[in-house]
């Protein structure tokens, strides 16, 4: 599905290189998570997957199913299925959920040179996938993410990824400000989309997460490279002895 | 000092003798006491302070030069059922003048031929009495010679909005003089929409009586079109008055409100959107004159500027001893979409009672990186995404409309200007 072969990314501003060589290959269905101390430079990668500016590609490639992304406008990567929930979803005043929603989904359909959703097929998606995730009627009529708690916004970010059914959903920090019924609300909402197509790319801190949303692969990012890989046995390893023992391993 | 008759035209003259004679008596006085007022303030300059931002040339110089047309409809508010009242090259059709409970509609011409007429206590009464501490002297113009207008009484709850839409050719020089007067408890809408000329110098007297409730909507629109507008407004106490205007074209527009709160417990609201671009000056003037206890009044100007479009802010509040439990609130922001596009403000707070609550800011800023990603992150194409975080920016003004019916009117009527542009 995704791709990234001996990844390199600096910042555009200053003389900074934060990804050092990254290599990854998520494969079709499966859950990969990618854990980390501060600084590595996981959430670093999520955007520099994303399209955001301010980071400049000094060598190494991305591809999704056989497409490099990486010169590629973030709605672009978006149209072509590629999805980031945002560590911090950000505040849109003035501009409804739902219209919001409806202009995201048929804005990536006009791209791909599909017909767009009417509003009544969407109303009635959304609602559905909206029930699911405990979002009511009155939390998709309010201004985007405005006023949300911190669970509410998170739930959004589902709801939205659940609404543009991408094929590569990156995660950064998903069950960050949760608390443990929100995070389970959450997951659940994400179990729901795991199906043997979609792939994820979970990036957390804490393997509370995964005990929810269970992995198939565990990588450990440390100063811009992935220095291990290994099956969730390693998520309960870093939640024990923390990320010295690894960090020193490979040092 | 006193403008000589050389520098103006006869359509802006100081003094319509033909049509002083031709008046009432009741509309003799008004106008040659606003003749009186506009020749000894004179013509406003360049150096005026009060018209530091905006050069008072287009408004003040002889002739109309301007090509601007404005014959399509605007079908902003079709879905509506309003009383429509059209004005087209700057002439009211008072043949087709409608009629609506609780209302009275009547033209300038018809009510300046009486002797006697409700509006004597307003018409220019208002204007003069906004003439201080700053001169006003088109204003004073506008009363001395304005021909055109459309005088509502309102006497009770009107259940439509009496919608004013103006078409124009051509180099029509516009002088309109609107008046409405609000009885106790009554409560009006009004919408205007469309352009009275090519260049307009409009002036629009609000009194609200006790308790009454004054709503208003504008829209303006149009090509090169120069525009002058006043609204002078009386608000008694418990009353309420509220005005929007959303400005979407036009190379030069003023708008100046001023108002006074003389009763207590009443609520006032001043606010703004605007999408500038290219040759696009837009200037907002207020002045609301707190003269009464615990009153309210907000002021919340937005303005989107692009290619070099300017936009100017001059607000003030004045709280007059006595004034007490003033709850003021003023705020004046621009997005900017590129460093060649600018915004003047000056925000003022003139304070004489110790127990008030003003706040009041202005911002200048360029479009959120950040949420800029967010939307694009979704599938919106850049250009679609600032559009949308155009209406985010300016939705706090568009709130101010009470009517959500309206309200989403204004919206969509904007999502569309910036989807065709």
């Amino acid at each position: 599905m995704l791709n990234i072969k001996n990844l390199h990314v600096k910042l555009e501003e200053e003389d900074k290189q934060i990804l050092k060589g990254v290599n990854l290959s998520l494969e079709p269905g499966k859950v990969h998570a990618i854990m980390g101390p501060n600084g590595s430079g996981k959430s670093t990668l999520s955007y520099v997957l994303s399209g955001k500016g301010g980071y400049e590609v000094t060598d190494g490639t991305a591809q999704l199913e056989g497409v490099d992304i990486l010169d590629m406008e973030a709605e672009e990567r978006a149209a072509a299925g590629l999805f980031l929930a945002f560590q911090y979803p950000v505040e849109i005043p003035g501009v409804g959920n739902m219209t919001f929603l409806r202009t995201a989904v048929n804005a990536q359909r006009k791209l791909r040179g599909e017909e767009e959703m009417s509003a009544g097929e969407f109303l009635k998606v959304v609602r559905a996938k909206a029930k699911d995730l405990k979002i009511d009627a009155e939390m998709l009529k309010r201004p985007v993410n405005v006023g949300f708690s911190g669970g509410e916004k998170k739930r959004n970010e589902i709801l939205q990824m659940a609404m543009l059914e991408p094929k590569m959903c990156i995660l950064d920090e998903t069950d960050s400000g949760l608390d443990v019924d929100a995070m389970k609300l959450v997951a659940q909402g994400v179990n729901a989309l795991r199906d043997d197509k979609r792939t994820f790319l979970v990036i957390t801190h804490y393997q509370r997460l995964l005990d929810h949303i269970k992995p198939d692969v565990v990588h450990i990012m440390a100063n811009g490279r992935i220095i291990k890989t290994g099956g969730p046995e390693l998520a309960l390893e870093v939640e024990n002895n923390g990320y010295a023992d690894l960090l020193e391993e490979t040092a | 000092m006193a403008a000589s008759s050389q520098n103006t035209s006869s359509s802006r003259a100081l003094r319509d003798a033909q049509l002083i004679d031709s008046s009432g008596a009741w509309a003799k006085q008004a106008r040659t006491a606003a003749s009186e007022r506009a020749q000894a303030a004179g013509l406003p300059q360049r150096r005026d302070e009060y018209w530091k931002y905006t050069r008072p040339d287009a408004f003040v110089q002889a002739d109309v030069t301007l090509q601007s047309s404005l014959r399509k409809s605007l079908e902003i508010f079709h879905q509506r059922t309003t009383v429509l009242v059209t004005f087209e090259d700057g002439k009211i059709q008072s043949s087709a003048l409608p009629s609506a409970a609780h209302c009275t509609l009547e033209s300038l011409a018809s009510a300046s031929s009486l002797d006697l007429h409700w509006a004597r206590d307003i018409y220019g009464r208002l204007e003069a009495a906004g003439q201080t501490p700053v001169q006003r002297s088109l204003a004073a113009v506008n009363t001395a010679v304005a021909r055109e207008g459309l005088m509502l009484n309102v006497t009770g709850a009107v259940a439509a909005p009496i919608h004013i839409h103006a078409t124009s050719s051509g180099q029509t020089d516009a002088i309109i003089h609107n008046v409405i007067q609000v009885a106790a408890g009554a409560e009006v809408t009004l919408i205007e929409t469309g352009q009275y000329g090519a260049r307009t110098n409009s002036v629009l007297e609000v009194d609200v009586a006790d308790g009454g409730r004054f709503h208003h909507i504008r829209v303006q629109d149009g090509d090169e079109r120069h525009l002058l507008t006043h609204i002078f407004g009386k608000i008694g106490a418990e009353a309420t008055f509220k005005s929007f205007t959303l400005t979407a074209g036009g190379q030069l527009t003023r708008n100046e409100c001023v108002l006074q709160l003389l009763g207590d417990d009443a609520s006032v609201s001043v606010a703004g959107a605007c999408l500038g671009d290219g040759r696009f000056h837009h200037d907002d003037t207020v002045f609301i004159t707190h003269d009464a206890v615990n009153c309210e009044s907000r002021q919340v100007f937005k303005k989107v500027l692009r290619n070099g479009a300017v936009g100017v802010f001059q607000g003030k509040i004045l709280v007059k001893a006595g004034a007490q439990k003033t709850d003021g609130y003023q705020i004046s922001q621009s997005l900017l979409l590129d460093d060649d596009s600018q915004f003047l403000a000056k925000p003022e707070l003139e304070i004489y009672a110790d127990d008030v609550a003003c706040s009041h800011g202005s911002t200048s800023g360029a479009i959120d990186a950040q949420a800029l990603f967010y939307l694009r992150s979704r599938g919106v194409p850049e250009a679609q995404a600032v559009d949308l975080l155009t209406l985010s920016f300016v939705a706090e003004a568009i709130e101010e409309i009470d009517d959500a019916n309206l309200a989403q009117d204004i919206l969509d009527h904007l999502t569309e200007t910036l989807s065709a542009r």
